[in-house]
């Protein structure tokens, strides 16, 4: 064989492997760069609205094409609301079946119910949209909203909540679709962290005679807790940024109405309805900011999260 | 004990993992076509020395040596050295098999078309050659272009026996090689390294005192990172020198 | 206080325990509760899916002819099909994950292998998250402003672009925790050879961890499948066959979009019908994807 401090292959080879090194490196970068861009983008695109209504941007709820007077507020709250009722529905629901399916279900029918849920995160979200317009908000309009709001809305304090014309579509409506869309996700997320706990913890717990709800709620969650924070956070997030299933449903009016019942718009709604027909430059960049924001709402839960989930982790660095 | 024609120097070796001082000023020599074994408790260091020989310890930051290795009289620690030549000459087998996930055939031939251009005749005869030299070429014959994952664990590091060597190097380095083989596997291997010994420098590295005492020609004990003993096989393990080694052979502790 | 002693083992000279009836009775009583509701949130869970499939299925069957494949988008009030639709989403697709997987699977090369050194690490997945998770109307919202304003027009390049945005952090991290999932020994067995470090990833790591990122790849075909936002502002939709992709070009979920929410009962049944297409073909994907998951486990 060769002498092994032959400079002419050594030189090739370590060319080869600084270059190869060289370009996953850029592509890597590639990835960071994106974010940057999108961010440098959307600025960019806002700026002329952001120059023309500054922080009032934020307060003001009118929406008003015709005479280029816009304000955030309506799609912001539809976001939010939105979202704070898919997460308020969503996250027992996932509980309880990640609960279900990782402690009550039998075990022949694990797979099939696991397979159900993600199932359930695949379809996309067009079709919760379809479902939602033509199946669901007609029948909550025929059956169950005028019950509710005959029933509800002479309550004092909460009533005005549920006051409005039964539609069928609204901000609850949408809520509940959004509800049902991360159930799956914040579900699979839980199930995973709740299969990984140790028997023997688990074991530990049944042989003091604990219940079954007892081992959960003293062993499982607390030892899980950074993982379900994660899905939690996880569902958050695709509820904020979810278009098409909302644009279906939430009425998309530009009037400042809250109440459960009581059409709206979210960002994402707002932006996929007038977007491609907006004119005017104000207009536009009005819609960009809205967009902004969103990502900066994103942005912020996605950081808080992450946050959150390292203090979780040092607290338990400390006490163990 | 310097010998004239030492395969392989190790002089005042010092090893560490940080700032961790694993190995301390050791020094010694192992002899061409020579099993020299390395036995001594857990955490000695034995498997750190054996993974200097062939610089694997590089591909992971903060490990770093200083001293001297001569392997045919010339330092692979320094840096003109081709590490990637270093490795295709001085081969390596480890503790768990790892088949590559390729055919038998391609395992083999994956060394060796690194480093040479062989027509396709030369090429089937060196894989022939190979799986000969680890006594697997009459139960794969017939099945080379399988997976090496279709083959049984003691057959697997087999392959892996047979992927070493079929690169034809001159040190051969055994980390634990049957320590996670069944005692039939484990006797078929031992045979084997008996075998390689007549064209390979093999160094090995055992948990396994008895396989110590089988195999190997010369052997050394460590302990805490020091040599404390090396020396020949039947000597260490009848009449050592050191009241350390006595008290570790006799298993007084361990 | 209602004290019963409760004899454990007859057998035994020990003292029995002595527990008090009321607590453990309650105790009893929030288990079977809790129990119930979780058995009763797996219920709700499944009447969702159900209903939803079933109508899905219900009114998307009746539009299903061999005309949706072959005619494109008709007017309102004439029969028609999908066609012009269905070849567009295949083609941004098929060119969204042609541009998307390269880079992924490179950035997940590097932030596996080499990943454990430097800044650029650590903030290129901090920032991978952040983009699998950014809503997919701001990443259409992007590339209309940096690509669509700049050639003047709307395209399926956009489109296809868009797309890959959104299959680059999928595959990212998915290439990434394949390769963390494979055992050094591995790299180190390649090494020992004397292999350079890119033929040991190239040929030997990357193999190992193929099955993977491959089901990588495939969900993450399943995700722009159905995605309808991130082509309203890019490929905006075409009404005619085309197949240039430098023009705006059909694709089934804005068509579902446009023809739910018109007035017109013949739109309505082929949005249904779409819906259906889309949904079968991501529910294969996923099914494919799991069991090519399933089959690595099974090989080892």
């Amino acid at each position: 064989m060769e002498n092994f401090s032959n400079g002419q292959r050594m030189q090739r080879q370590r060319l080869l492997d600084q270059s190869f090194r060289i370009v996953t490196r850029s592509f890597a970068f590639l990835v960071l760069s994106l974010l940057i861009g999108i961010l440098i983008s959307l600025v960019i695109g806002a700026a002329p609205s952001i120059k023309a209504f500054g922080f009032g941007f934020l307060t003001t709820s009118d929406w008003d094409p015709v005479n280029n007077h816009f304000g955030a507020v309506v799609p912001v709250f539809g976001t939010l609301v939105t979202s704070v009722i898919a997460l308020l529905i969503g996250v027992p629901v996932s509980f309880g079946i990640a609960l279900f399916l990782t402690e009550l279900c039998p075990t022949w029918l694990k797979r099939p119910f696991g397979i159900a849920v993600e199932l359930l995160a695949g379809i996309p979200s067009i079709i919760y949209g379809m479902w939602g317009l033509f199946v669901f908000a007609p029948f909550f309009s025929e059956n169950i909203q005028p019950w509710l709001i005959d029933n509800l809305s002479p309550v004092p304090l909460i009533g005005w909540i549920f006051q409005g014309a039964p539609m069928g579509i609204g901000i609850f409506t949408a809520g509940l679709i959004l509800a049902i869309m991360v159930i799956p996700f914040i579900a699979s997320v839980m199930r995973d962290v709740f299969e990984v706990v140790p028997s023997l913890l688990k074991e530990s717990a049944y042989g003091l005679g604990s219940t079954t709800w007892e081992v959960v709620r003293y062993v499982v969650l607390p030892y899980t807790k950074t993982g379900v924070v994660g899905g939690i956070m996880l569902g958050l997030g695709r509820a904020l940024g979810e278009t098409m299933a909302v644009t279906f449903v939430i009425g998309n009016s530009s009037r400042f109405a809250p109440g459960l019942f009581q059409p709206g718009n979210s960002i994402a709604s707002s932006l996929a309805n007038e977007f491609a027909e907006a004119n005017g430059d104000l207009y536009v960049s009005s819609l960009i900011q809205l967009g902004l924001i969103l990502f900066f709402i994103t942005f912020i839960v996605l950081a808080c999260s992450k946050f959150l989930l390292l203090r979780l982790k040092r607290q338990e660095g400390k006490e163990t | 004990m310097a010998e004239i024609g030492s395969k392989l120097q190790v002089k005042n070796l010092n090893f560490y993992y940080g700032n961790f001082h694993a190995l301390k000023s050791i020094s010694l020599d192992i002899a061409p076509n020579k099993v020299t074994a390395f036995i001594g408790p857990s955490g000695c260091g034995k498997s750190t020395l054996l993974r200097t020989f062939n610089r694997m310890f590089e591909l992971y930051p903060g490990l770093r040596a200083e001293g001297e290795i001569l392997l045919d009289q010339k330092n692979i620690l320094g840096k003109d050295i081709d590490v990637n030549l270093l490795r295709a000459k001085v081969g390596m087998v480890f503790q768990k098999p790892t088949p590559f996930p390729m055919s038998i055939y391609d395992n083999i031939t994956f060394g060796v078309k690194l480093y040479e251009k062989l027509r396709k005749t030369d090429m089937d005869d060196r894989v022939e050659w190979a799986l000969r030299k680890a006594a697997l070429w009459n139960e794969v014959k017939d099945k080379l272009k399988q997976s090496g994952h279709s083959l049984s664990g003691g057959q697997q590091q087999r392959l892996c026996i047979a992927r070493a060597v079929a690169s034809r190097p001159e040190v051969l380095l055994l980390d634990e090689p049957t320590s996670a083989l069944d005692p039939i596997s484990t006797a078929h291997i031992e045979e084997l390294i008996h075998e390689l010994k007549e064209d390979y420098t093999i160094a090995i590295v055992t948990h396994n005192m008895q396989q110590a005492a089988r195999v190997s020609d010369y052997t050394a004990y460590m302990y805490l990172g020091e040599m404390v003993e090396f020396g020949d096989t039947d000597m260490i393990f009848t009449t050592p020198k050191q009241r350390a080694t006595e008290d570790y052979i006799t298993g007084k502790f361990g | 206080m209602n004290d019963t002693t409760l004899d454990l083992a007859k057998t035994q000279k020990n003292p029995t325990i002595t527990m008090n009836t009321a607590i453990y009775f309650r105790r009893r009583l929030i288990n079977r509760l809790t129990m119930g509701i979780s058995m009763l949130a797996m219920v709700f869970g499944l009447f969702w899916l159900c209903w939803i499939l079933l109508t899905l299925v219900q009114n998307g069957i009746s539009g299903i002819h061999l005309s949706i494949f072959t005619h494109s988008t008709p007017p309102p009030g004439e029969s028609g099909g999908l066609a012009n639709a269905i070849v567009g989403s295949l083609l941004m697709t098929s060119f969204g994950t042609l541009i998307g997987t390269p880079i992924g699977i490179l950035s997940g090369v590097y932030l596996a292998e080499f990943g454990n050194r430097g800044w650029l690490a650590p903030a290129t997945r901090f920032i991978n998250d952040i983009l699998l998770s950014a809503p997919s109307i701001v990443i259409g919202l992007f590339v209309y402003e940096v690509y669509v304003v700049s050639m003047g027009h709307f395209s399926g390049w956009a489109g296809a672009l868009a797309l890959s945005l959104l299959v680059i952090p999928v595959v990212v991290r998915t290439t990434e925790n394949m390769l963390r999932l494979v055992p050094s020994s591995l790299r180190e067995a390649a090494v020992a050879l004397g292999t350079p470090q890119w033929k040991v990833v190239m040929y030997v790591t990357l193999r190992a961890a193929k099955s993977g990122v491959i089901t990588g790849i495939l969900l993450a075909v399943a995700r722009i499948t159905g995605e309808t936002a991130p082509l309203l502002f890019t490929a905006l939709n075409n009404q005619f066959w085309n197949s240039n992709m430098n023009q705006p070009m059909a694709n089934l979920p804005i068509v579902i979009f446009q023809f739910a929410m018109s007035p017109y009962d013949d739109w309505h049944t082929l949005a249904w019908a779409g819906s259906l297409l889309i949904t079968f073909s991501v529910l294969s994907l996923n099914i494919i994807a799991r069991w090519l998951g399933s089959q690595k486990h099974n090989s080892h």
